[in-house]
């Protein structure tokens, strides 16, 4: 056998954001991912950290991108900013 | 626009109003995606002026030794292109190979603007001939299997890496510059190199028997690695260049460290061929045959006993090297790229 | 099923992304696959025609473009393979469909870079095509698809312009340097045009795949863009583009432009262009040369997975733990999502 799993990757683009999934690559082991994600994901500069983690370890919802899991967060419309009218002359909102 | 603002994704049908196709991708740019910045030159601020009491011909030949070891690495590994064992390993070729021939543009720059001829990167790159170049004699043989490639470039980077490593504290600021960032980079392709060569050493039965082939034929060209040139020594001696026989001991014990992960006996010790007519049993790959390295090619006039790459004297594998190199250049006097 | 499959045509008819654990029709999943992986495909085959003049570019700043765009080229197929694995198929079986034969790559590959005004004028005219064709993807309905070709656009955005630069400085060189850009620029004009497909009348697939936003705009709508963008660019570098029929028609707002020579298209697609052999040779020599590689780095990692448990049962699992591509796309989407929404 020697295909390499798969792994996702995920990179903090910068200080203060959260790390984001850039895609998924291939590698034998852990460390091989790290670098191999550092190698094609961060060609430009683009990360400060980076996650890897075999995609079979992550647990995912199921089996739809907006199933009944979600629905109960889908009316609280009071946790999202925009909820809120602000004058347009208020600064720094 | 969509007003959700969850969808980053472009806004709708951009493209057709704008000139470049770009441009459309580039409102309202996502901070998720840093795309090319924090590209700094190296020698910004430097002081290029040759330091006090320092021979400029000399630190201009000692320029084209790193140069040229770092130039000629690097085209062995562009010729890995499209053939790499997977395609992360592509990628993470040619950044090491991107890697040194930074390297060598900055340092033959510096060989050319100190020793006074005028000469820039490419006319140092491509209209010497062979015996003009100052490289060990390592970088130049053919790149065999990947584990040959990773045995030559553990090798290769090991030894860089403790020139640099000194080389960070020099009395040139530039040479002292260019090692500092190449420090950061060939530890990396160390770490690379050795990763593999742990992998290939304790994978299979065949990749083991491999890499130990591939350490055995790079093995030859050690020596030459740590046998300083006059020049290097002088300058050493001023405070100026890393003395690579100082070196040998660090580069021993992170060899030594590496083959015991790979649990691969060390090619300079004796090989136990166990089985009958050498290799192990039930192995049919190819054998790299060792080019014949202790021997420079064509002995031309000027060459001596025990000559070797820093001195000018090369394998046959050079000529065939620069004459890919030089080909296009060398077909077009006079032309601009 | 009928309630999926309206949830699925709702999402597509809002202009929302389908994301991989999405139910979604065989045919939609099937044609998503065959795009990516031959998307995929030709930006790995594509490293092939340029990647043979980086040892032998002519200064060493060339030299190092040229290798970082090659690279890149090499990382945007990792990324299609990458929106690939989310549909549940793997790269080893793409990349054996390819050195099969049984999966296609762009047919421009097909042709030889005969000096090296090819970099220059590939750059130019084949990646110039590619982004006509690639900034609309950014907006398939296909969510890792979309966000892959966005991620591509933007690392792009040099290689266009590296290669009108290049051209840009050989036309100010020598006469011996014009003549190589002119017989390059001959050379790929056309098969550049071939680039967007067949025409619309003889492209069966085209409806199918706007109505499902896969596709954005038809062939014919994208070739007409990209000769729009061209000629203008062709005057300021002092080419002639090789069509006597190419002018601009003021009743259309377009050019016009000469007929192509569909046969020689369908000829190189089928096989037999220049070079198919050639680069599906090396393609197959690297996968094939690599095994040993692969299986070694696979073998050293379960080695290592069972000295870390004692645990040689665990060796056998991490060795054999392959592609659970369909379950990496949606744990990669909820995590996505997760990191955007938090």
């Amino acid at each position: 056998m020697s295909e390499w799993p798969l792994y996702e990757v995920f990179v903090r683009s910068k200080r203060g954001l959260n790390h984001v999934h850039v895609g998924s690559l291939h590698a034998a082991d852990d460390e091989t991912a790290l670098r191999h994600a550092r190698d094609l994901y961060t060609r430009r500069n683009e990360g400060v950290s980076i996650w890897v983690v075999r995609s079979e370890h992550i647990t995912a919802t199921s089996p739809d991108e907006k199933d009944p899991f979600f629905a109960p967060s889908g009316d609280k419309v009071y946790r999202h900013p925009t909820f809120y009218a602000i004058p347009d002359d208020v600064p720094h909102m | 626009m969509s007003a959700a603002g969850t969808d980053h994704l472009p806004p709708a049908s951009p493209e057709g109003q704008h000139g470049n196709a770009y441009e459309a991708l580039n409102e309202g740019d996502d901070p998720r995606w840093a795309y090319g910045t924090g590209f700094a030159d190296p020698l910004a601020g430097v002081d290029t002026a040759v330091p006090e009491g320092v021979d400029a011909a000399e630190l201009a030949a000692y320029c084209l030794m790193l140069g040229d070891d770092a130039l000629i690495m690097s085209h062995r590994l562009q010729e890995w292109c499209a053939r790499a064992p997977e395609l992360e390993e592509e990628v993470a070729l040619a950044n090491i190979a991107l890697d040194l021939l930074g390297q060598a543009r900055l340092l033959l720059a510096r060989a050319g603007a100190v020793d006074g001829s005028g000469r820039d990167e490419d006319t140092l790159a491509f209209q010497r001939d062979p015996g003009e170049f100052r490289n060990v004699r390592l970088a130049e043989v053919p790149n065999g299997d990947f584990a040959h490639t990773t045995a030559r470039l553990l090798v290769f980077a090991t030894w860089r890496l403790a020139l640099l490593d000194r080389l960070a504290a020099s009395r040139d600021p530039v040479l002292a510059a260019v090692a500092a960032k190449g420090v950061k980079e060939v530890a990396y392709h160390r770490d690379y190199a050795a990763g593999w060569v742990v992998r290939l050493g304790d994978g299979t039965a065949y990749s083991r028997e491999r890499m130990a082939e591939g350490l055995a034929a790079v093995w030859p060209l050690v020596p030459e690695l740590f046998t300083p040139h006059p020049a290097e020594r002088r300058l050493a001696r001023a405070g100026v260049a890393a003395d690579p026989a100082a070196a040998r001991e660090e580069f021993d014990a992170t060899l030594a460290q590496v083959l015991t992960a790979a649990t691969l006996p060390h090619p300079a010790a004796p090989r136990r061929d166990d089985a009958p007519g050498g290799g192990a049993p039930g192995l049919d790959g190819p054998s790299t045959p060792s080019p014949d390295l202790r021997k420079p090619s064509a002995p031309g006039p000027g060459s001596q006993e025990g000559a070797l790459g820093r001195d000018g004297a090369h394998t046959p594998a050079l000529d065939g090297l620069l004459a890919e190199l030089q080909s296009v250049a060398r077909a077009h006097p006079g032309a601009r790229w | 099923m009928a309630v999926l499959e309206e949830h699925f045509e709702r999402t597509i008819e809002k202009d929302r992304r389908v994301e991989p654990r999405d139910w979604m029709p065989e045919g939609y999943r099937a044609t998503m696959v065959r795009q990516i992986a031959q998307h995929a495909h030709s930006e790995i085959i594509g490293m092939q025609p340029e990647g043979e003049w980086i040892t032998r570019a002519p200064s060493l700043r060339r030299k190092a473009i040229l290798l970082a765009k090659v690279q890149d080229e090499a990382g945007h197929g990792l990324y299609l393979y990458s929106a690939a694995e989310t549909l549940g198929v793997d790269r080893a079986e793409l990349t054996l469909k390819l050195i099969e034969g049984r999966q296609k790559y762009s047919s421009i590959f097909n042709y030889p870079t005969l000096s090296y005004a090819d970099v220059g004028v590939i750059g130019w005219l084949v990646d110039g095509a590619a982004i006509c064709n690639q900034v609309p993807l950014c907006r398939s309905s296909y969510g890792p698809y979309a966000r892959a070709m966005i991620r591509i656009c933007k690392e792009e955005s040099f290689h266009q312009r590296q290669g009108y630069e290049l051209l840009l400085t050989m036309m100010a060189g020598t006469e011996a340097q014009r003549s190589l850009v002119r017989d390059a620029v001959d050379r790929w004009w056309w098969p550049s045009l071939m680039m967007f497909g067949p025409p619309d009348d003889a492209s069966p697939n085209t409806a199918r795949s706007m109505a499902w936003k896969i596709k954005r705009h038809t062939n014919d709508e994208l070739r007409q863009r990209f000769v729009d963008m061209t000629v203008p660019q062709a005057e300021a570098l002092g080419v002639t583009l090789p069509d006597p029929c190419l002018r601009w028609n003021a009743e259309r707002g377009h050019h016009d432009f000469g007929e192509i020579d569909w046969s020689e298209l369908k000829r190189v697609i089928s096989g037999d262009g220049p070079c198919n052999a050639q680069r599906v040779g090396v393609r197959r020599a690297a996968h094939e040369d690599g095994a040993w590689v692969r299986e070694a780095a696979a073998a050293h990692a379960a080695k290592a997975a069972a000295r870390a448990t004692g645990s040689p049962d665990a060796a056998g699992r991490a060795a054999t733990a392959g592609g659970s591509a369909a379950g990496a796309g949606d744990g990669a989407g909820a995590a996505a999502r997760a990191g955007a929404t938090a």
